[in-house]
């Protein structure tokens, strides 16, 4: 059981961070204010949250501007897939095993 | 440490979340019986126009042959159009608004940017088959045409659009081999195949 618990990721533990990791996983990449429509959380929270994914390395970001505003998209990388990989098995084992 | 009823919770929005961040869910299942009634009025409206008072089986493209028959056909197909697509958009409009989602969003952008390069494409390439009066070929290039749209367009949309894609493609190929037969394939594949996947769509997802 405490084994368990060792997978889950501590950054990921945080369920906005875990919901941004969802959506950009699924997708190649996603701008800051469709992330923030879908997520549904302010400017501030969703721009601190993403700055920890990105100060963890799991996140990476491109700037530019669309029509003179700034347009920031953003991507996982390989790191971000595989943790967040371990954290969802770790997540499915615990809820599985407490079933039993 | 967290609950366990908090991990299921986090994997149910794991879940939604990356199922709402690629599918454009605002899609209405009504739009497509809509469009299905308006190809089944176009397509009445086309069999008046090249074969009333004859059946509409056989092979009988010979009949089209003026010039203005050319000319209402034409008009008749982009009538239907225009209404199927002022009425998907009104509709996914309203959808969108009962969900609280932004119709156009990044998955929206996208799943138009997948739909309109195939069918434009056969959009420019049945008007090329209908300057070189190749009409015979008309209806299956445009079930091809529109079946593999859908395809390409389906991985940001529901399921049943891929399969309604692999329906339309399948009618178009056997239209082709069928020549004469084409205004009941294309009323089956824009008419009759819509207001099918239509009701399941609607069944499944909008109520």
């Amino acid at each position: 059981m405490k084994n368990l618990f060792e997978n889950l990721d501590k950054v990921l533990e945080h369920s906005v961070r875990l919901q941004i990791m969802s959506v950009l996983v699924a997708n190649d990449s996603y701008d800051f204010n469709s992330l923030k429509d879908i997520v549904a959380v302010t400017d501030g929270n969703l721009a601190s949250n993403l700055k920890s994914l990105e100060k963890e390395k799991y996140i990476t970001f491109t700037k530019s501007f669309i029509d003179r505003k700034p347009n920031t998209r953003y991507k996982v990388t390989d790191r971000g897939r595989i943790v967040f990989k371990k954290h969802i098995d770790a997540l499915e084992a615990l809820v599985k095993q407490q079933k039993k | 440490m967290k609950e366990i009823k908090e991990y299921e919770k986090d994997l149910a929005s794991i879940r939604t979340m990356m199922e709402r961040s690629v599918k454009f869910i605002s899609l209405s299942g009504l739009s497509g019986v809509l469009s299905g009634i308006y190809a089944l009025a176009g397509a009445l409206t086309a069999y008046f126009l090249i074969y009333y008072p004859y059946s509409p089986y056989g092979f009988q493209f010979y009949f089209l042959t003026q010039e203005t028959v050319i000319v209402k056909l034409l008009a008749t197909a982009v009538a239907v159009l225009v209404l199927s697509l002022g009425t998907g958009y009104g509709l996914s409009l309203q959808k969108a608004k009962k969900l609280g989602v932004p119709i156009w969003n990044i998955t929206s952008r996208q799943l138009l940017m997948d739909l309109l390069i195939p069918l434009a494409t056969g959009g420019l390439f049945l008007l090329i088959l209908i300057s070189w009066e190749y009409y015979i070929i008309v209806a299956p290039t445009c079930l091809v045409f529109y079946g593999l749209a859908l395809i390409n367009g389906s991985r940001n949309t529901y399921d049943e659009v891929k399969y309604l894609g692999l329906t339309e493609i399948a009618l178009g190929l056997t239209s082709a081999l069928l020549p004469g037969y084409s205004l009941l394939f294309w009323a089956t594949g824009f008419g009759v195949m819509h207001i099918v996947y239509g009701t399941a769509m609607h069944y499944r997802y909008d109520r």
